[in-house]
């Protein structure tokens, strides 16, 4: 369990790290690019100019990059203690469910403020109860979080595609395209002419300062890291990891929650089946490439999110098929795994190198 | 310590932002072609409803001089994870598009929303109704062919062929539109079955089975494949594809392979019985590039006035690429009998002396749609709000 938790490293070891996931990452998309008979360095720059070519464009960037940053930053609770939460999904999910059956309730109440405030808040608890019972039945069954978190991702799915093909349908309507649009005044607002939304921005700066100060600077990161470090020891010190364990998963499923209300709010204004857009599992590469290191995870957010954005260029300017774009996100995972694997099998091969040296 | 490297970080992305802004001078006004964009919500090539659209682009490229397509593909959010379609319309806007066609019932919100945002550029929402409720802004139009007919056609060659009298109907979703699309088609099955070939009709049996999108999204809707599967093991030998994509004749063509007497009638896209001679009994396709080529030529020449359009068949020569919105074309497994039997239907429903949509005829669960002699208005078919009697499957979402 200690290898996924973060080490110390200095500056220049991170910098170093990371230009060489990207430079992997660059050498692999441009075989994939190549074999395809695409130039690499005009796909490239397309990305890239699709991406932060305008303040329209990066405003869509932005708007990937809250969820993915608020997903991190929850991860990162999980990943501290040497848990894998892979049912982040699932809590963006149910986050987006709560949310949304709060928006519902409150469609002709008035307060349009007070119904969202609410809805931020039934977000976080949807994801916090998700991400607890992945943890209870860590802690009280011994049900591998991994596996706990999977099984719960199917249900979250089917929740979702009940709700939205049943109870919460569109009147006369049988159809997986989502629920009714919410009125205008339950959506988040957005910057005039820009497509972004300054309350989540400020919610995703919130939730990295605060994680970074909870992480560093108290006792409950202190308590998270040595018990991720390791848990026999940590019992030893008189900490209670199963408390700690779903303390953490607590955190995350909050943030993946709250993450999925922007979703319903800020992005898509209704509930759609596939209303996480698959930003729990990117996070997860997220805070491995950043290795779960607070201030770089929004960084690499920032980056996954100019890809996502950017790289809907590729069929626009280029006539790639489409399909391409998904084979580059998917050499990126690869590139990214074969490197956290590598890291993984250097830094435990680094103690028998010391006395040597 | 990382915290130092934060606001230079910060700098720098907002330098190359603005620096990528500055892009050299465009060319010469009288130059720019006219740029249209569009958004389909299928694979470009998926040999149905998106590639018909995609060529109807072809079309106007072809037809209008000076004009250039710009489109994105896969639009829906299965495929395209966290991509919208008002951000896809601001892309498009920034490319210079004047003129943005979206192509499906689902981005029926989405373009919405970007046409209000957007009020200095033209839109075309296919199959949507906006305007018919008062809900789009003047710078959205609505537009749709009478596939009515063509799936009444469908409909017709499918009683003619079907030996067991069960028509399978591989349904989308469930909304309005295609509630009367089926209808159609068990109206058009109906007539061959009671008037050409004089079988009783207790012996047609026309079973509609939806499958929740208009394709196939693996674990959010029911397989397409498994349902025309379910559809010929269970004794229908024809079923009429509803939706997008091509998975009726592809399992029609498995199931001819292993010996079984099936048909099917793919939907949509001129070209989709390619492949499929032994089983298809003919397409009922949209021809969309005519009346793209209205739209475009409206909003270039400031003559652009928010309207929906349901567009007819040319009853002169329905398959008359260059003026009929719809049409169908015969496919090669489908009887010389039912054929000659086939254009006279035709014939007869463009003269207008054949009227499907015509009283009595009541709702599935036995309400009056229409009443004896009464013959459907065009809201009363568009806003039809059940299945007709004789007809199984569900109605509307329980």
């Amino acid at each position: 369990m200690s290898e996924i938790t973060a080490k110390p490293e200095t500056l220049l070891g991170l910098l170093h790290s990371l230009l060489v996931t990207v430079a992997t990452v660059f050498c692999f998309t441009c075989v994939i690019l190549l074999a395809a008979g695409a130039p690499p360095l005009d796909a490239f720059f397309h990305i890239f100019k699709g991406a932060l070519g305008s303040w329209v464009k990066f405003a869509h960037v932005v708007q990937a990059w809250i969820p993915l940053t608020l997903c991190a930053c929850g991860l990162l609770y999980t990943f501290r203690i040497g848990l894998w939460n892979i049912g982040i999904e699932g809590q963006m999910i149910m986050g987006a469910v709560f949310a949304t059956a709060v928006l519902r309730m409150g469609l002709h109440g008035g307060h349009p403020g007070w119904v969202l405030a609410a809805s931020f808040v039934a977000g976080i608890i949807g994801g916090g109860i998700w991400a607890v019972i992945a943890g209870f039945l860590k802690t009280r069954s011994g049900v591998n979080e991994i596996f706990a978190g999977l099984g719960l991702n199917f249900v979250a799915q089917g929740i979702i595609l009940w709700l939205i093909f049943g109870p919460w349908k569109r009147p006369g309507v049988a159809s997986m395209s989502g629920t009714e649009t919410l009125p205008a005044e339950l959506w988040l607002g957005t910057l005039p002419h820009l497509r972004l939304t300054p309350t989540g921005v400020a919610f995703a700066v919130a939730a990295v300062v605060v994680s970074a100060v909870m992480l560093r600077y108290t006792r409950i990161g202190l308590n998270l890291r040595a018990i991720g470090s390791n848990r026999n020891a940590a019992f030893l010190f008189g900490l209670k990891p199963d408390h700690h364990l779903l303390l953490a998963m607590l955190f995350a499923g909050g943030f993946a929650g709250l993450a999925g209300n922007m979703q319903v709010t800020g992005v898509y204004h209704r509930l759609i089946p596939a209303i996480s857009s698959n930003y729990g599992y990117l996070a997860l590469l997220v805070v491995m490439l950043a290795n779960y290191n607070v201030w770089l995870a929004p960084a690499v957010a920032f980056f996954f999110a100019c890809l996502n954005v950017g790289s809907i260029q590729l069929p626009m300017m280029l006539q790639l098929d489409s399909s391409l774009s998904g084979v580059i996100q998917g050499a990126l995972v690869l590139a990214t795994l074969a490197l956290h694997g590598w890291r993984k099998r250097r830094s435990l091969r680094a103690p028998q190198r010391k006395p040597d040296g | 310590m990382v915290k130092k490297w934060v606001i230079p970080l910060l700098l720098v992305l907002v330098v190359t932002i603005g620096l990528l802004q500055c892009n050299p001078k465009e060319a010469p006004e009288a130059e720019k072609p006219f740029t249209f964009g569009m958004l389909l919500v299928g694979p470009y090539n998926d040999h149905g409803w998106s590639q018909a659209h995609y060529e109807g682009g072809k079309y106007v490229e072809a037809h209008v001089p000076n004009t250039k397509m710009i489109y994105i593909d896969k639009v829906n959010p299965a495929d395209r994870a966290g991509v919208t379609i008002p951000q896809l319309v601001d892309d498009m806007v920034e490319k210079g598009a004047s003129l943005i066609i979206c192509n499906s019932d689902d981005m029926k919100d989405g373009t919405r929303e970007a046409a209000k945002l957007h009020p200095n550029v033209h839109f075309i929402h296919v199959s949507g109704d906006d305007v018919l409720t008062g809900k789009a802004t003047a710078n959205l139009s609505n537009v749709m062919g009478r596939m009515e007919y063509g799936k009444m056609m469908a409909g017709f060659a499918a009683a003619m062929t079907s030996q067991t009298g069960k028509i399978g109907y591989l349904g989308p979703l469930i909304n309005e539109e295609t509630r009367r699309l089926a209808a159609s088609c068990y109206l058009g099955a109906k007539y061959a079955w009671e008037h050409v070939r004089k079988k009783n009709p207790n012996d047609l049996k026309f079973q509609v089975t939806w499958i929740g999108f208009w394709f196939n999204i693996p674990g959010v809707t029911a397989d397409p494949t498994q349902v025309a599967q379910n559809f010929f093991n269970t004794g229908y030998d024809v079923v009429v594809s509803g939706i997008d994509t091509t998975e009726a004749v592809v399992v029609a063509t498995q199931k001819r392979n292993e010996g079984k007497t099936v048909w099917a009638i793919p939907y949509d896209y001129v070209g989709a019985c390619e492949g499929a001679n032994d089983v298809c009994l003919g397409v009922p396709y949209f021809n969309w590039g005519p009346s793209y080529v209205d739209f475009v030529k409206a909003s270039r020449d400031g003559k652009w006035a928010a309207k929906w359009v349901w567009l007819n068949p040319d009853w002169n020569d329905i398959n008359n690429h260059d003026t009929s919105a719809i049409g169908f074309v015969a496919g090669a497994a489908l009887p010389a009998t039912a054929k000659s039997a086939l254009d006279t239907f035709i014939q007869e429903l463009g003269s207008g002396k054949l009227e499907l949509f015509k009283g009595p005829l009541n709702y599935q669960d036995g309400r009056a749609f229409l009443k004896a002699g009464e013959v459907a208005d065009d809201k009363q078919v568009w806003y039809m709000s059940q299945l007709l009697e004789g007809m199984q499957g569900q109605s509307s979402a329980k």
